[in-house]
């Protein structure tokens, strides 16, 4: 039989002081851990959210990114007539696209930073279907016309409804104010893709990929086959999705690294915290102890009730971390994509996952902490023990 | 029947032969007890005397299973406890030991009523059965309308007359009491050990005790001297013939 557990909660606060010093310590711990994880998820869900499972995108075989590619005019009309294209009408759903990276000052800080100007075809949003217009228009084709996505409006100074803006050498208007439903077009900014080349004095009729939207999501195996099969072309066909996601895999994995390494070495500390909450608890308990043991009490019932205390202790840690890092949720931040050297807005993403990845990251701690005090709870001879002060 | 000659005839309850306890301090060794021969019959209220470092509480802790002997044997009730597993010994001990400490030794985040209950939840009772007997005991001792309050809400008598109440709450073989009014007043002493000895004379209980204090020794049956690791009969204390 066990040692009722209310005999840990209640000693717990009863040494409160000392508890709240472990319970703290696991708390910051925790908070940073599942922090760290809800960037490097939230990283990930605004560039997969980019991405429909509907969408082909077609780049120059062996090119990581758009950046490294190059899709000319005539390999642009085969991919429009490959299977599985789903067609408006008559037309098929394909848009040849360019991108640029061009510098702009942040709003925040008045510096300057990259963004991505991406250059598309009118019927861009109609293979996208998580972009719509919020305010103003989209562009008319063959003018020098912007459509600004939510958070870049937001990020760069000088893009209102309205004001014209200045680079690459041309003259842009903003007529339009776009939402991608957070994903990462958001912090990006569209117009017309033979403008852009034309300004940017880039090939006219070469485009950097190709996206198709598809009659289905199945539909992807047959496009894929027809295309990489075509002597015509030498592309590389992903689900947008799937591309999406390896764009974020780098950074991605960076912050989750980051993040488990922060945690790794807290938790070298949380842990010594909890030890010394624990030890000193065992130390000042001789005597109760030593009387439960003398009442029948077995050394493992011992053990167990003092690995209980600990985990008390550290859920309750785990429990103050997750609520304080609940508010970052949705908290919208920036950095640099690495595969595009551009801005990207992201909003943390504290889901039920990581909050119960915290709670077992703390559990954790409340076990390594825990452990060595309870046996050396029950190694003092019960004898000795009860002489105890 | 209490005998410190080793010749009792098998029928004790307890029966002690040739305990011998030492202790290392250092590189020096200490002989507590020696020799120690000892028969004590059920029912019997057996007070052991001696100064300070005389092993009377190494003795008990021996009788309780707490502590092992350097050699010798203790059987208690047929059971040789000094040959047990500790998993043994431990539940032996819950079976068969009620201690009754001079501190007390009460937990103090637990109430009265789940002090005197943790003897029982080593048993199979059920919460109904348990809640029963927890009350019985506390009536017993004087403190059923204490049953909610913690340690630090009692004074020093009514703390260890829960603790009397732990002790025979699970109807224990026999009872270890060290010093129970060591740390009493005069008055409150008085009540523990006219308690103690309703426990005895009324209920049947087996009582073994170490005290400095001539007026608990008393209500003894026999009261037993322990010089130099020795058992040394110390006569009749006044609760009845040895």
């Amino acid at each position: 039989m066990a040692i009722p557990l209310v005999y840990n909660v209640r000693s717990v606060r009863q040494r409160w002081n000392s508890s709240v010093v472990a319970v703290l310590g696991i708390a910051g711990t925790v908070g940073v851990f599942v922090a760290m994880l809800a960037m490097a998820r939230g990283f990930k869900a605004t560039l997969v959210s980019s991405g429909s499972p509907r969408n082909a995108i077609v780049r120059r075989a062996g090119s990581d990114s758009e950046m490294v590619s190059a899709v000319s005019l005539d390999q642009l009309h085969v991919i429009e007539g490959a299977p599985a294209v789903a067609r408006n009408g008559s037309a098929p759903l394909v848009s040849g696209e360019v991108v640029v990276i061009a510098g702009f000052n942040l709003k925040a800080t008045g510096t300057v930073a990259n963004a991505q100007v991406r250059g598309v075809s009118s019927k861009a949003i109609d293979i996208r279907d998580n972009v719509r217009v919020v305010q103003g228009r989209f562009f008319n084709p063959g003018l020098a016309e912007l459509v600004v996505g939510r958070y870049a409006l937001k990020t760069y100074a000088g893009f209102d409804l309205g004001s014209t803006v200045k680079f690459g050498g041309g003259t842009w208007t903003v007529v339009g104010i776009f939402d991608a439903g957070g994903s990462a077009f958001d912090s990006e900014i569209w117009c017309d893709a033979n403008v852009l080349s034309q300004v940017y004095k880039r090939p006219q009729n070469v485009f950097q990929s190709v996206t198709a939207r598809l009659e289905s999501p199945a539909g992807l195996t047959a496009f894929k086959d027809a295309l990489t099969s075509d002597p015509r072309l030498s592309v590389q066909v992903d689900r947008e999705t799937e591309y999406y996601e390896k764009q974020s895999r780098g950074l991605t994995t960076v912050i989750r690294v980051l993040g488990f390494l922060v945690a790794f070495v807290m938790g070298i500390g949380a842990v010594f915290g909890a030890l010394n909450t624990m030890y000193s608890a065992v130390a000042e308990r001789a005597r109760e102890i030593a009387t439960i043991r003398a009442l029948g009490f077995g050394r493992s019932s011992v053990i167990v009730s003092f690995v209980f205390e600990a985990l008390f202790i550290a859920l309750l840690g785990g429990v103050v971390g997750c609520l304080a890092v609940l508010p970052m949720n949705g908290f919208t931040t920036g950095t640099m994509n690495w595969q595009t050297f551009s801005h990207v807005a992201f909003a943390f993403k504290v889901t039920p996952g990581l909050l119960g990845l915290g709670i077992g990251f703390a559990l954790l701690m409340g076990v390594i902490g825990g452990v060595p005090p309870a046996v050396r709870a029950v190694r003092r001879p019960i004898a000795f023990a009860l002489r105890e002060l | 029947m209490v005998k410190v000659d080793g010749k009792g005839n098998g029928t004790s309850l307890v029966q002690v032969r040739e305990l011998d306890k030492k202790y290392q301090r250092g590189s020096e060794e200490i002989h507590v007890l020696q020799g120690l021969n000892l028969d004590v019959g059920s029912g019997e209220f057996v007070a052991f005397m001696g100064p300070s470092g005389s092993g009377k509480t190494t003795l008990l802790n021996l009788l309780g299973g707490l502590d092992l002997p350097t050699s010798g044997s203790i059987k208690v009730a047929g059971d040789e406890i000094t040959r047990m597993s500790a998993n043994k010994l431990t539940a032996w001990r819950a079976r068969h030991v009620g201690f009754i400490f001079q501190m007390y030794n009460l937990i103090p985040v637990l109430t009265a009523f789940q002090n005197v209950e943790l003897p029982l939840l080593l048993t199979k009772l059920s919460k109904a059965d348990r809640k029963k007997h927890v009350e019985t005991a506390l009536a017993m001792v004087g403190l059923a309308d204490r049953m909610n309050h913690y340690p630090r809400q009692l004074s020093g008598g009514q703390e260890q007359r829960v603790a009397i109440a732990r002790a025979i709450v699970a109807d224990a073989t026999f009872l270890l009491a060290d010093e129970p009014t060591g740390d009493l007043d005069r008055r409150s002493a008085g009540e523990i050990m006219e308690l103690l000895d309703r426990l005895v004379h009324e209920h049947g209980k087996t009582l073994l005790m170490v005290t400095h204090d001539p007026r608990a020794a008393e209500r003894a049956h026999v009261v037993l001297h322990l010089d130099k690791g020795v058992l040394v009969e110390g006569g009749a204390g006044g609760g009845g013939e040895a």
